[in-house]
């Protein structure tokens, strides 16, 4: 396990470019599927570029909390990025931590997030705070149950040596455990990134809001790295879906070669992925608040039942 | 040279307690000396205490044979004998670190009191209570054990009811007595059973003493033990003294007391059912296991409905005395199967966040009561935009909130992080159904740290962010800089145990081969000791240090596009957004009850919110002219079973009272058939 600086390089690159390209496709097809035109693909990055160069309205009340936090999200969703697997089966700094700090350094993002919310003192913060730390509280026993179900059939909570081992499965990756905490994991991806039936990405000022209701005081670039990081979070989590149950075509060799062809193979299944959250934004219809506990319970229920399953399959 | 060092350092740091209690008592009315003398005598006794315990521990079990005494013994069976064990050692440690921190902090803290109440009082109590618990953590035998438990539990009990004028202390205190002393009769029974066993009151003789027991009996001893030490550990449902208590202590004596007197329930714990016992039954594991989940999931629900700081700050130690009583349950477990490495590596969890937690709710108590101190509440419904007038105490306020949260890079996101790697490992021990007890667990650990995130970012962000919600923290100051210089003494020992945990870890080698057999430190670290990695190969690998660097490496790329595209766009400070009206005032800001109701909804059928609203208008409902709104949660151990055994325990005395008819006559049959019975009995 040697820390390569070329494959952290390229990693921290792939993250930077990819995660906007993402959200624009998901925009993009989601409009197509409701018969809009929808924007440019590439929107998100030029929105980005817009909001570094724009100036920056700072609430009076507000600390240095507010000014940290954007590079607190920032830097924590890259450096949880660096440690998932992404098109090699070996993540740059998987040494360093494994599912158990992605999670860990997801929730640190999480929490400066929250409390920038509150630091400007304004109610819509506070509520987005509020639920944002509620839900994502009600989402983590599902996802880590889920998790552990994934590193107790591997034996470890090393990320790469998750994919290894799923990657022997070939068939066996259609296996009810598999399945099952692919589904709850899928739910919680949806919770993480304020898709549609827990939260609307597409809505600003209405008491439904949450993601949008933390950020409501930024702009410039604290927004863009907030806007930014958002983004790299849901590649993460993202990538994390598609590589450790479906670990397909990644390159175990450093040659150019290997790693295009792996490239290729991770752009195929990130969209399918997204065809799936697009399908699942178009179909449904925004939960009300106090019902979204009983979808994250469901998701928990899943990844139970995957752990019971690998009881009794084995 | 060092093993002479270290036992006279020892001796001196309970000199120095000694001598701290007595300056407190002489100079009781020179308020200025007595604080001088009697915390600083008890700084530098925890001084003396953390540099002897540290350097015997890394010594290994050279010191640890010999039992000294202290006391000569005038009454036969009683001897005031202290050994320094590894176990004991390590606990000694987090006594006097705290003792160190909170008695620099306590130099200004105490100064709050002049005139109004006893410093002298204070400090002796206070030196007292360090001393009984760092005999508790070093004694050699069951009577003196008891002995200094009894002085601890009293003296905690006098500074519990320190501010005895307020009626919410003296009932607090009451209660505190009351329940501590139902734990310290089931400790004198589960000792007299194992009296009975040995033959011997001494430590060394109980060693594996469970293995020649009879089966019902040595169940019977760990029930009463559990009761005994879980009752001042906090467990639930014995915890109910606890959130009464240490609120209304003094603020230093409340970080001591979340800091380490609870621990000494786990230290107990600790010793009893790892020395004494040898290979114990599986349902021992699965129950210390069960109660450490439901201690820490009810103690994080129950911290997020409260907007004490403190009393949130004390529902927090039921949650992470949980969080400890897991790693000691899956350490019982692993135990049972003779799979003695994962044991110890639980076992090491367990210790590890008994040090992190100790730390870090020393550290937030600390600054909770430098926030008392300046604005004289505990509400926090009345603070907020403490961080503009408080910027250290807030500071060091979000390190400990980070830690607590079990947050990467700090030291709680260790000790979680060494409790997961154990209970998924532990997986492969049996192939029966109770495995699937230990992911579940771990689950319910995520779960754990997750609500206390939400409940560190209600606590930190309503009391140090936005705006004031009232004039006496409007005009909040910092606090002095001893005050400010205990809670840095304890920040910075977050971010070593946070950062350096392969150096720390090396401390609990001998630890481990006391109790278990095996030493990990050197398995459980990799790379240089940069690395922190599980002790199955493969079995995983976590960095601290090297997530902290890689964060701030990172920052070079909002550094750079900054450079490139930011630098000229201006800043502007406007007001927040008020959707066009007057201005935001403080009262439109979102309450500490507020932010938890999507909490208070979900579990409510736990809680049982009862909401009550009053309005006044004259023309439309819309337009209030006064509103009145109450809402509070039930409390449901003392609602369900401490009022109803009250209740009962009140019906049943009255009954008895028949029995006391005040005639002689009446009492001299009592006794004469009391003597029969027991004639009888002994035949």
């Amino acid at each position: 396990m040697r820390l390569e600086l070329g494959n952290i390089v390229l990693q921290t690159l792939l993250l930077l470019l990819l995660a906007p390209l993402l959200s624009g496709i998901i925009k993009n097809w989601k409009a197509k599927l409701q018969n809009r035109r929808g924007p440019r693909i590439w929107q998100p990055h030029l929105d980005v570029l817009k909001f570094l160069r724009k100036d920056m309205v700072v609430s009076e009340h507000a600390s240095w909390i507010f000014s940290l936090a954007p590079y607190v999200l920032f830097s924590t969703v890259l450096l949880a990025g660096l440690m998932v697997p992404m098109i090699q089966t070996q993540a740059p700094l998987s040494l360093f931590g494994g599912a158990l700090a992605i999670v860990g350094l997801l929730a640190l993002g999480r929490f400066f997030l929250a409390l920038a919310g509150l630091d400007p003192g304004s109610a819509f913060g506070g509520m987005g705070s509020s639920r944002e730390m509620t839900l994502s509280a009600i989402a983590e026993p599902a996802m880590m149950l889920a998790i552990f179900t994934t590193a107790i059939v591997a034996g470890s909570t090393d990320l790469s040596r998750i994919v290894q081992t799923t990657s022997g499965l070939t068939w066996g990756l259609l296996n009810p455990t598999h399945i099952m905490a692919f589904a709850a994991l899928f739910i919680v991806l949806l919770a993480e990134t304020g898709r549609v039936p827990v939260d609307n990405p597409a809505t600003h000022l209405e008491l439904t809001m949450i993601h949008e209701a933390m950020i409501l005081e930024y702009s410039g670039r604290y927004l863009a790295f907030m806007e930014w990081g958002a983004s790299i979070k849901q590649l993460v989590l993202m990538t994390l879906l598609a590589n450790v149950f479906f670990p397909v075509g990644m390159s175990t060799a450093n040659s150019p070669a290997a790693l295009g062809f792996g490239l290729l193979v991770y752009m195929v299944k990130l969209l399918i992925l997204a065809a799936a959250v697009v399908l699942v934004e178009t179909t449904n219809a925004k939960l009300r608040l106090f019902r979204v506990p009983d979808l994250l319970s469901a998701a928990f229920v899943l990844a139970t039942l995957a752990l019971m399953s690998t009881f009794l399959f084995q | 040279m060092m093993a002479q060092v270290a036992p006279v350092l020892l001796n001196f740091s309970l000199l120095g307690y000694v001598i701290g209690a007595v300056a407190g008592l002489l100079f009781f009315r020179r308020e200025r000396l007595a604080n001088f003398f009697a915390f600083g005598s008890a700084s530098a006794a925890g001084f003396c205490g953390v540099v002897a315990s540290t350097l015997s521990l890394l010594q290994g079990t050279t010191m640890a044979s010999q039992p000294v005494q202290v006391l000569p013994s005038l009454i036969p069976y009683v001897d005031f004998t202290i050994r320094a064990q590894p176990l004991g050692l390590f606990f000694v440690i987090i006594v006097s670190l705290l003792a160190l921190a909170v008695s620099m902090y306590s130099l200004g803290y105490a100064r709050g009191f002049y005139g109004r109440k006893n410093v002298g009082v204070l400090g002796a109590f206070f030196n007292v209570l360090l001393l009984a618990t760092t005999l508790v953590f070093l004694a050699d035998n069951a009577f003196f054990f008891l002995i200094a438990w009894e002085i601890m539990a009293l003296s905690a009990y006098c500074l519990v009811s320190y501010e005895h004028e307020k009626d919410e202390s003296r009932k607090a205190g009451v209660l505190y007595f009351v329940m501590s002393h139902i734990g310290s009769g089931c400790l004198i029974l589960g000792f007299l059973l194992l009296f009975q066993a040995a033959g011997s009151y001494g430590f060394d003789s109980f060693h594996a003493i469970g293995d020649k027991m009879p089966a019902d009996r040595r169940n019977a001893v760990f029930v009463l033990f559990l009761i005994g030490f879980g009752v001042k550990a906090g467990i639930v449902p014995l915890h109910v003294w606890l959130p009464a208590a240490h609120p209304v202590a003094p603020s230093n004596v409340s970080a001591l007391m979340s800091g380490v007197l609870i621990k000494t329930g786990i230290y107990g714990m600790a010793r009893v059912f790892f020395d004494f016992f040898g290979a114990p039954p599986n349902w021992w594991g699965v129950t210390v296991l069960a109660i450490g989940v439901i201690s820490a999931v009810l103690g994080v629900l129950y911290a997020l409905m409260e907007h004490d700081l403190k009393r949130l700050l004390a529902y927090h130690s039921i949650e992470n005395i949980g969080i400890i009583l897991m790693g000691l349950g899956a350490a019982l477990m692993f135990r049972h199967t003779n799979h003695n490495v994962l044991a110890a590596l639980a076992l090491i969890a367990g210790l590890y966040h008994t040090i992190n937690h100790a730390v870090f709710k020393a550290l937030l108590f600390l600054g909770a009561g430098a926030v008392l101190h300046a604005t004289h509440t505990r509400n926090m419904e009345q603070m907020g935009g403490l961080i503009k007038r408080m910027p250290q105490t807030a500071l060091f306020f979000l390190i400990g909130a980070v830690a607590i949260s079990a947050l990467p890079p700090l030291n709680g996101f260790v000790s979680e992080w060494l409790t997961y790697q154990s209970l998924l490992q532990g997986y492969g021990t049996t192939t029966t159904l109770i495995r699937l007890m230990l992911p579940f667990s771990g689950a319910m650990l995520a779960l754990t740290s997750a609500l206390a995130a939400a409940c560190f970012v209600k606590a930190f962000g309503i009391t140090f962010l936005a705006q004031p919600r009232s004039t006496q923290v409007r005009n909040a100051r910092e606090v002095s800089f001893t005050m400010l210089f205990g809670q840095g003494l304890l920040t910075a020992a977050c971010v070593f145990l946070g950062l350096c945990p392969a150096t720390f870890l090396s401390l609990l080698d001998p630890v481990t081969k006391e109790l278990i057999g095996p030493q990990l430190s050197s398995q459980l670290s990799a790379g240089n000791g940069w690395v922190l990695s599980g002790v199955v190969s493969d079995g995983g690998t976590v960095s601290t240090l090297a997530i902290l660097l890689g964060g701030i490496c990172l920052m070079v790329i909002p550094f750079v596009l900054w450079l490139l595209i930011a630098q000229r766009a201006p800043i502007r400070i406007g007001p927040t957004w008020d959707c066009g009206l007057k201005g935001l005032t403080p009262r439109m800001e979102y309450t500490a009850t507020g932010f938890s109701k999507p909490i208070r909804m979900i579990f409510k059928a736990l809680f049982r919110p009862h909401r009550e609203l009053q309005r006044e208008y004259d023309f439309s409902p819309y337009f209030a002219k006064t509103l009145r709104f109450e809402s509070h949660v039930e409390e449901l151990f003392e609602e369900r079973i401490y009022r109803p055994a009250r209740i009962w325990i009140l019906r049943a005395a009255r009954q008895i009272r028949a029995l006391q008819a005040g005639s002689i006559q009446a009492y001299l049959i009592y006794m004469f058939v009391t003597l029969l019975l027991l004639l009888l009995f002994a035949l």
